[in-house]
């Protein structure tokens, strides 16, 4: 035996209290400083998730998981998406096909799809000429003619139900650190649009003019501008009090800010300039999905590390969650039931009028913005039900199950603290706690749209899934 | 002049933090001058004015970071650039009011580096496991946690060892390191008498008798009650022997133990002669040669434990309290002939055990939860006979209930149940007091002691009831106090847990007399 334990004699005993919090005062009146953990049973007691993360933190293991880990983070913080064009979906999303629809989450077949989803994808086939009308559409859709597929498999992220047809316009975002490309579409702005799950004419009518105005207009605009570099404008953004998921008037002034010379420059008519111009105004979501594509830039760059424990991918189909991990390559998908989301409504509308979680947007937050960011918004914190302390401590929380901290995009209120980043499905085990996600409510029927906004979690599922599959992958 | 540049490609900083920045470093011993900027067109210009400005940094770009070094005669630029760059690493502040919770010992540890010590008291299925996380990670631990697999005590014990750390436990509920109390502990003096004890009422018994003859206690080192087993080898009391060998604040060491297995026993043993300080030895029922041949003191009570190990140590050593004959004598006076048995209702395991070796070594027999010989076991269930001595610290008595040290509630209807029996002479109970405890033993148990005396005097007998108070003036509630609210109830008081056991076997020669 060396000195360590002569060493811990005569000095100050200083006790971290694991289990019974009545000890806690006892020591404390004695003089020691102690600190009871909040502890729960890792892996929620479950045998196997704690044996599969045991095998992990054998050294040989833990070693290479922390190397691979490091770099699949750094591969996050060093990315540097830069917003290049717009282009329609055929021309520039890999894998579009005329009859392709992609969509949000994990894979999903038609006759599975949550209602807004379905919703969704009649109204597209509509847009698209595919079918006549929505009841046709549904039998389009039916069919089996119709490819679906993840926007995720595609270098797409898609907010809500996620669907992007050939025809939509989509940003184009380079990361010009590791040379990927990652696509999404524009914002349709208001709450009855089609991502939510609405398909009335007043939808159809907004998409086609977003495809014959809207896109060109922004393609050009980028062609005058040049590349924007959007984590900086995302940085600038949070300091400026946007978590960039719920939150996004900043982002938005920030973009719009950037692409109005180019948008002036283009060659369409004041009077169209002015449609965009007050489209763009017309709701602070209009960057929303550009810090999607942002995130997803960042993210597809750290995926498929081998040995890395690092969430690259959370995102839900309405009815599914599913992940992926930076160590379980290409499309390994795991998932578990998509959870409700818990937060205020639209007047008129009650808890069971909700769908169920559902879109792409959770990029965000595997990125380290959205509800991880939640410090940086304390404005939006009514929006989550909560105070700015739970905010602070919103952040602070995922600090406590990511691996690092991204000091390229950093929160104000926190010391200029980077935002949590890279979650870590180890600590997300050992800890109890889930990836908080804000998020908007879409109604459970497909037609009506956005009825709300709140906070949810991933089911503890698809970690222990993953646990599972990284332990007989590695150990 | 020398300047150290360093440029972070794609790095985002916020001027604002820069300048604070730029303003610490320009403190840093050996800068003469530091400069933190993102290379904008408006920072290269300001280098350029300060003659700073080389090629290498007036192609850096604006999301480029630029750390600029130049040191003082002497300093040297490519140490002092690491200096700055610890400067970018940001923490969170503490929460104003709010008390960050952590939820792991990594992440406890991340908020306070000098933290030394784990108690652990989660589910058995799950201490093992932050156990290791904390040896890992440096620290030493208590595991008051039972119901571990002896295989993963081994190889904690073992990974304490190789890393010189201390891994007391599992199923370890007392100890006393640098004068705070762990746990079960009594609050008893500092002084210079180590202990390490495989048995938790056993060492607080040892520490308050070292505490009421005037001696004081350097450390307590706890080692669960499966340290000296066979599978164990005594792995955490060898480790704690040299540790207390090797601390100046140490003159005598106490070893404190059930029986332990032979061949770990003489384990033990040798290391005793290798202490180079006194050591005591109790382990009770233990043999005397062998301590004395390996060099140590033997103790043959607790109390005899506590009086050599002051008398060896350098504090003036009160007189121990003995048996009172007389006392005896007149509570032996009050008993009819038919009054014979004597019933122990203990808190304390070890407290338990002393008394009924007390016995047991005098040649009367003893049933009990906590009997080694099959045929005199009694399970909580059963009815008392002849002389029954009962745990209710036994699993099978706390049946998921709190330790009667925390909670001495459930021997209550027990006291009342004895009093019934005619054969019996007296009831023996001890009250554990300190850090952990229940905070008024006594109090709780006199109710049934007052209807245990109606019962045997409505009966046309006395019963006598001995009590052995365990804790020091020190504890809260005090030994005083405690001691007097019982004796105010006719309650024979004892001094400690060895005279306790002294009665008793007085009280039963009478019935093997009779």
């Amino acid at each position: 035996m060396n000195t360590a334990a002569s060493q811990l004699f005569g000095g100050q005993l200083n006790v971290v209290n694991i289990g019974l919090s009545m000890f806690e005062d006892d020591i404390r009146s004695q003089g020691a400083p102690v600190r009871t953990l909040d502890w729960t049973p890792p892996g929620g007691g479950k045998p196997e998730v704690i044996a599969a993360l045991d095998a992990l933190a054998r050294p040989e293991n833990a070693g290479r998981i922390e190397a691979a880990n490091a770099e699949a983070v750094d591969r996050i913080k060093n990315a540097k998406p830069m917003l290049v064009g717009f282009g329609r979906a055929i021309d520039v999303v890999p894998g579009m096909t005329p009859t392709t629809i992609l969509h949000s989450g994990p894979p999903v077949a038609w006759e599975d799809m949550s209602g807004p989803m379905k919703g969704a994808v009649t109204g597209a086939l509509v847009f698209e000429g595919l079918a006549k009308d929505l009841a046709d559409a549904a039998r389009v859709a039916a069919t089996g003619e119709i490819t679906f597929s993840p926007c995720h498999e595609h270098q797409c992220v898609g907010s809500m139900a996620g669907v992007t047809s050939p025809s939509m316009y989509m940003h184009v975002v380079r990361n010009e650190t590791h040379g990927n490309y990652a696509y999404t579409n524009l914002s349709e702005q208001l709450a009855k649009i089609l991502r939510m799950g609405a398909n009335d004419q007043s939808v159809i009518d907004r998409l086609v003019w977003m495809r014959d105005v809207l896109g060109p207009m922004l393609k050009e605009a980028v062609e005058f501008t040049g590349p924007i570099d959007l984590r900086l404008m995302l940085a600038q953004a949070l300091h400026m009090g946007d978590e960039a998921h719920n939150r996004n008037i900043a982002g938005t002034v920030l973009l719009f800010q950037a692409l109005a010379p180019g948008l002036l420059q283009s060659s369409f008519s004041e009077a169209q300039k002015k449609e965009v111009f007050d489209f763009i105004a017309s709701s602070d979501y209009f960057s929303g999905p550009t810090w999607m594509a942002t995130a997803k830039a960042a993210l597809d760059a750290a995926h498929g590390i081998e040995g890395s424990t690092v969430v690259t991918t959370m995102a839900r189909n309405g009815v599914e969650f599913g992940i992926r991990v930076s160590g379980l390559p290409g499309n390994h998908w795991l998932t578990g039931p998509a959870q409700k989301v818990i937060g205020p409504m639209f007047a008129g509308y009650k808890p069971e009028d909700s769908g169920l979680d559902i879109g792409d947007s959770a990029i965000t937050e595997t990125y380290g913005f959205g509800g991880f960011a939640m410090a940086a918004a304390p404005a939006i914190v009514a929006l989550v039900g909560g105070t700015v302390e739970d905010a602070m401590a919103y952040t602070r929380d995922m600090a406590l199950i990511t691996t690092d901290q991204n000091p390229n995009v950093t929160i104000p209120a926190l010391g200029f603290q980077g935002i949590p980043t890279g979650i870590d499905v180890r600590k997300v085990l050992e800890t109890g706690i889930l990836p908080v996600i804000n998020t908007a409510i879409a109604h459970k029927d497909a037609g009506i749209g956005m009825i709300g906004a709140g906070i949810t979690h991933p089911p503890v599922d698809v970690f222990e899934k993953a646990i599972l599959a990284l332990a007989d992958k590695l150990a | 002049m020398s300047v150290t540049a360093v440029i972070r490609k794609n790095s985002y900083f916020d001027s604002v933090s820069l300048m604070s920045i730029s303003t610490k470093a320009n403190g840093i011993d050996g800068v003469d001058q530091a400069f933190v900027a993102m290379a904008t067109e408006m920072n290269k210009a300001v280098l350029e004015n300060l003659g700073l400005l080389s090629d290498e940094l007036k192609a850096a770009t604006t999301s480029d970071l630029m750390i600029v070094v130049v040191p003082s005669e002497g300093a040297d630029g490519d140490e002092l650039v690491p200096l700055v760059e610890e400067l970018l690493v940001r923490k969170a502040p503490a929460a104003g009011s709010a008390e960050v919770s952590h939820r792991t010992i990594a992440s406890a540890l991340e908020e306070d580096a000098d933290i030394n010590l784990a108690v652990i008291a989660v589910n058995g299925a799950f201490a093992a496991r932050e156990a290791r996380k904390a040896l890992d990670a440096g620290l030493n631990v208590m595991m008051f946690s039972d119901n571990v697999a002896v295989e993963d005590e081994i190889a904690l014990k073992n990974l304490a060892h190789d890393n010189g750390l201390l891994m007391m436990g599992p199923d370890c509920g007392t100890a006393i390191l640098n004068g705070v109390a762990l746990c079960f502990g009594n609050a008893v003096r500092p002084g210079t008498v180590g202990i390490v004890a495989a048995s938790g009422t056993g060492s607080q018994e040892v520490s308050v008798q070292v505490h009421a003859l005037g001696g004081g206690v350097s450390q307590l080192i706890g080692t669960g009650g499966r340290d000296l087993s066979a599978e164990v080898g005594g792995v955490m009391m060898i480790d704690g022997i040299r540790a207390l060998a090797a601390d100046p604040g140490t003159e005598v060491i106490v070893l404190v133990s059930k029986p332990p297995a032979a061949e770990t026993e003489a384990k033990v043993l040798a290391e005793v002669a290798n202490a180079g300080k006194p050591v005591v030895v109790y382990f009770i029922g233990g043999s005397r040669d062998a301590v004395l041949a390996a060099g140590g003191h033997f103790a043959a009570s607790s109390a005899d434990a506590a009086r050599q190990a002051v008398e060896l140590s350098s504090a003036a050593a009160s007189a121990p309290e003995t048996l009172d004959a007389g006392q005896v004598d007149a509570v032996l006076a009050r008993l009819t002939p038919e009054q014979v048995n004597v019933r122990g209702l203990f808190c304390g395991g070890t407290l338990c055990d002393e008394s009924m070796y007390a016995l047991l070594n005098d040649g009367h027999e003893v049933f009990s939860n906590i009997q080694k010989n099959p045929a005199f076991q009694i399970g909580a269930a059963d009815s008392s006979r002849g002389h029954t001595f009962l745990d209710f610290g036994d699993d099978e008595f706390t049946n998921g209930r709190p330790h009667p040290m925390i909670d001495p509630s459930n021997r209550l209807a027990r006291i009342v149940e004895e009093a019934k029996d005619p054969s019996v002479a007296a009831l023996v109970m001890d009250f554990v007091l300190g850090f952990g405890a229940h905070e008024d033993p006594a109090g709780v148990t006199l109710p049934a002691i007052r209807e245990a005396q109606r019962i045997a005097q409505e009966d046309g007998r006395h019963l006598e009831i001995i009590a052995y108070v365990l804790g020091t003036e020190l504890d809260t509630p005090g030994l005083d106090a405690q001691r007097k609210a019982l004796a105010g109830a006719g309650v024979t008081v004892t001094s400690s847990s060895t005279v306790t056991g002294e009665f008793a076997r007085a009280i039963a020669r009478k019935g093997a007399a009779a």
